[in-house]
């Protein structure tokens, strides 16, 4: 780099633009918390949506399915599973009952977890308030996530 | 090797190192998974090996970067270590409270493991690299506290320089955003929002500082160039990568519920965060250039140029790829993600610490450089395990480009299952490919024990006529 460019004004291009853009981001990053309520579903959230989503974190169910399009990528994505299995909880439900406790032979399966049928309705129900928050372009693209 | 306290960063260098070779144990068995979809089931359920692979990365790159900051701090700021008795004993808690929750993860239901410690009280498990047990994490933040007190003090009572202070502001950047991961609410818009503050603002923020000062003290040690021109280079690449990089958050939160607005700011910052990767390449290449010595380290020399170049394939290029809010509309949490994230963590992370150790252990062992063999063996594993993730991350991209094609973006779109089946011949491929990677990095660890014929020392470059 040229002598006219000095470390000096390195640096401060280093400390104001770090200091701009950081006061950028939060600033932004009120705005979205404030209209937050506008997309985020939240009129649904219930204490059984609450405890759905203990749940779903006490499971680790994010280390192979994707929410929203984050999380692991080894089993389908469920920010929209509600819609997919025709809006009904009692068939989310029905297949996480279902699943068998020794696996499919050669297959990826899930887990069997137990469930009683109360925490069963509680994921169901994060679940379908996780389908109601309003994404840009109602993503994911179409209905197989 | 100048001061006696440097020596404490071996033991975390071997410990990352033994943890490494656990990920990638872990990163091949889950890798069989994806094709043999029952295979170790129920015992290791996927969800597991994932935690244990990508919890392993993050603790043995971190167990990396305290051992760079402890072995090039005081040789910056020409004393010793403020505290080195600290610094070991945070190293033995740091390890076993690393240790005794994977032994968890693994021995354990996951939901028992919530359980046992506690989760309730203050719930912060089960997200997605955040999945320790809450007494872990507050475990991460005594250890991180101590350890940025111990550089701290070294560095504040010391000789100041560059490096050390974008090492310190990168440290101290680790440990702030690492507080977001003890905000977990109930909504989920809002949990999204905030585990980016520490996800993103590590790797695409803080991290870059730690990495740039690590590859600035190494290229300053082996190529004997003036620190002015070094430190200006530091110094505005830093500054490119806070400026693209903090707005550059936007590009995860184009899909989670945000204002639209995300989607320009998200894409036209992100789409500039790899300038300063690429000034990295442009730096790394320039310096070794202007060299004024030639070092016997040849294998260090290689590495950090391969974690300059590396870096900017694997975040620049391929996290540009789908940045783009139209893009990534249709790649977002598809196989072109876990290929971005193997060659980024692999390039930017993994190397430059590999680039550390290479240049500092021989020196902690009492030698300038490692013997020819010795070299030539590393040298071997650079190429075994930088060929191969460089497929890896093709064949993650192949699988990804037909998953997006097959269940996203064709008129009859396929469920995720019928997709994965179809794809299976690209997760075979990557799974050969992570298993040369495996034989690349057991490769490494021999190198360090092969004998052979002594290098001489450091000399000086004769002046171009």
């Amino acid at each position: 780099m040229r002598e006219t460019f000095t470390k000096g004004m390195a640096r401060n291009i280093y400390y104001g633009g770090a200091v701009f853009f950081f006061l950028l981001l939060v600033g932004l990053t009120v705005d979205t918390v404030i209209s937050s309520p506008k997309r985020d579903n939240s009129e649904n959230i219930t204490e059984q949506v609450a405890a759905g989503k203990r749940l779903w974190e006490m499971n680790d169910c994010i280390g192979c399915h994707s929410l929203l399009g984050e999380g692991a990528y080894f089993a389908p994505e469920l920010g929209n599973v509600y819609t997919r299995f025709g809006k009904s909880t009692d068939a989310i439900k029905g297949f996480i009952k279902s699943r068998p406790a020794n696996g499919i032979p050669g297959r990826r399966s899930m887990p069997q977890f137990n469930f009683t049928d109360e925490e069963l309705e509680a994921l169901a129900q994060f679940l379908k308030y996780a389908d109601g928050i309003k994404t840009a372009r109602n993503w994911p693209p179409n209905i197989q996530g | 090797m100048k001061y006696k306290s440097q020596n404490v960063a071996k033991l975390y260098f071997i410990a990352a190192i033994g943890l490494f070779i656990g990920q990638i144990l872990f990163g091949v068995t889950m890798g069989l998974q994806y094709v043999w979809g029952d295979f170790l089931f129920p015992a290791l359920p996927f969800n597991v090996a994932r935690m244990v692979h990508t919890n392993l990365l993050i603790v043995w790159l971190l167990f990396g970067f305290m051992g760079s900051a402890y072995y090039l701090v005081p040789e910056e700021s020409e004393r010793e270590l403020y505290a080195p008795w600290l610094a070991k004993l945070m190293f033995w808690i740091f390890l076993i409270a690393g240790a005794a929750t994977i032994v968890g993860y693994l021995l354990l239901s996951y939901s028992d493991l919530a359980k046992l410690t506690m989760n309730d009280l203050l719930p912060t498990m089960g997200r997605e690299f955040l999945e320790q047990p809450t007494i872990t994490k507050l475990g991460i933040v005594v250890v991180a506290l101590a350890f940025l007190f111990n550089i701290g003090m070294t560095i504040l009572t010391g000789r100041k320089t560059v490096v050390t202070l974008v090492l310190l502001t990168g440290l101290t950047g680790l440990a702030v955003f690492f507080l977001f991961s003890f905000y977990n609410p109930d909504n989920l818009f809002l949990d999204k929002y905030f585990w980016w503050w520490v996800v993103h603002l590590w790797v695409e923020g803080v991290w870059e500082l730690i990495m740039a000062s690590i590859l600035a003290f190494v290229l300053i040690k082996i190529t004997g160039v003036d620190r002015e021109m070094v430190e200006k280079w530091l110094y505005i690449i830093i500054a490119m990568t806070l400026i693209t990089g903090l707005v550059g958050t936007g590009h995860h939160f184009f899909w989670i519920g945000s204002p639209d607005y995300w989607q320009w700011l998200g894409s036209v910052f992100s789409a500039l965060e790899p300038i300063p990767f690429f000034m990295m390449t442009l730096f790394a290449f320039n310096v070794v250039n202007k060299r004024r010595r030639e070092h016997p380290n040849k294998a260090a020399t290689l590495w950090a140029l391969g974690t300059a170049v590396m870096a900017f394939l694997g975040a620049g290029v391929w996290g540009f790829l789908h940045t783009l809010a139209p893009v990534n509309f249709y790649t977002h949490g598809t196989q072109i993600t876990a290929a971005h994230g193997h060659m980024a963590f692999y390039g930017a992370y993994v190397m430059v610490v590999l680039t550390m150790i290479s240049y500092s252990m021989p020196i902690m062992r009492g030698r300038t450089a490692n013997n020819e063999k010795s070299q030539t063996l590393e040298m071997w594993s650079f190429w075994l395990m930088t060929v191969s993730m460089v497929f890896i991350t093709l064949f993650l991209t192949g699988a990804g480009i037909l998953q997006v094609y097959l269940q996203r973006f064709s008129d009859s779109p396929l469920p995720f299952m019928v997709t994965q089946e179809k794809i299976a011949l690209f997760y075979w491929l990557r799974e050969l490919a992570g298993l040369v990677f495996l034989i690349g990095l057991l490769l490494y660890v021999y190198s360090f024990f092969a004998k052979g014929r002594e290098v001489g020392e450091i000399k000086a470059v004769p002046e171009a006529a």
